[in-house]
């Protein structure tokens, strides 16, 4: 093929090629809305801590929280972030079982996430008193964990749009940057979990 | 022919050398989350306890930003736009903190709490 006929092939393949980024405008794309994300999760954060740092009568996370079903939560997330490495790594070899097995696999991982999280949730509320308007703790605990929840929410459908085109046949070894901007997304989600688990439940 | 092979061959290899390092990182994840939990029951400081789960959250967000979402081979470009929040938001938190910390300390030594359980109500 002479350098021509590649370049136009590469263009067919990916028609958005940007000099800032090896792979696409998309991953940029991604990468600035996680940048911003990731602003909307810190101003939350630091609010609270600002909050926790000025109340001395603050109380101490695991008097009033279950440490050990949050940590169970933790882990799935994690393991849910591996299932989505294998994923985009099982399409990139143009494996399509794997990328389709792997993603419902994640995809499972989220729900699991979220009926854990509904029932912390209903625990809290409704057995053990606690509320959004209760107190600074119960504000900043159901904002943060409820935004963090919608955006697992979220993962969870748009992985389900990503399995839907992998059912389809949409990727292949050379066609395959939709699935790793969701992992992108996916990753984000683990992350700020990581965070949110050690502040809120841990410190 | 023999090209194709080591091709193919190299791939595979390639394919194995990505997956031992993912599981190595998911074994970390899951070591330095037990490790966060056994610290909050070590008999020190909160302080001291504070600093080594801030240490620990961070090098477990590093490892998924790194090797998961796959920051530690894409360009700089990347990073410098993954590190922009984090600035800002520690420049926020130090911004708050003596503001909206100190306003909320005031309000908590006017009324201070029946309980630990019960901060301060809102209404």
């Amino acid at each position: 093929m002479t350098s021509v006929a590649v370049a136009e092939h590469h263009l067919d393949v990916e028609p958005a090629e940007s000099p800032l980024t090896p792979e696409s405008w998309g991953k940029l794309g991604m990468w600035i809305f996680l940048a911003a994300d990731a602003m909307s999760f810190g101003g939350l954060l630091a609010s609270y801590g600002a909050l926790r740092y000025g109340d001395p009568t603050w109380p101490r996370p695991s008097s009033i929280l279950g440490i050990q079903l949050t940590a169970l939560m933790t882990f799935l997330l994690v393991c849910s972030s591996v299932t989505m490495v294998e994923a985009l790594a099982g399409i990139r070899h143009g494996n399509q079982a794997k990328l389709r097995r792997f993603l419902l696999l994640t995809m499972l991982g989220g729900a699991i996430f979220l009926s854990l999280q509904a029932y912390e949730w209903n625990k809290l509320i409704f057995h053990e008193g606690q509320s959004i308007r209760k107190n600074l703790f119960g504000a900043t605990f159901f904002i943060l964990t409820g935004f963090h929840g919608l955006h697992v929410f979220s993962g969870v459908v748009y992985l389900g749009a990503i399995l839907v085109r992998a059912l389809l046949g949409k990727y292949s070894a050379e066609r395959n940057s939709e699935v790793e901007i969701a992992a992108l997304y996916w990753h984000f989600v683990d992350l700020i979990w990581i965070l949110v688990f050690t502040f809120v439940y841990l410190l | 022919m023999a090209t194709q092979s080591a091709a193919s061959s190299h791939l595979a290899e390639q394919a194995a050398q990505e997956e031992r390092r993912y599981l190595q990182v998911f074994l970390w994840l899951a070591v330095l989350t037990a490790v966060e939990i056994g610290v909050i029951y070590l008999p020190l400081p909160h302080v001291e306890i504070a600093a080594m789960l801030v240490v620990l959250a961070a090098t477990k967000a590093s490892l998924v930003a790194l090797f998961y979402m796959h920051l530690a081979y894409e360009k700089r470009t990347l990073a410098y736009i993954a590190l922009t929040p984090l600035v800002l938001c520690v420049f926020l938190l130090f911004m708050l903190t003596p503001d909206l910390g100190a306003f909320t300390r005031l309000l908590t030594h006017r009324a201070p709490a029946a309980s630990s359980g019960e901060a301060h109500p809102s209404e």
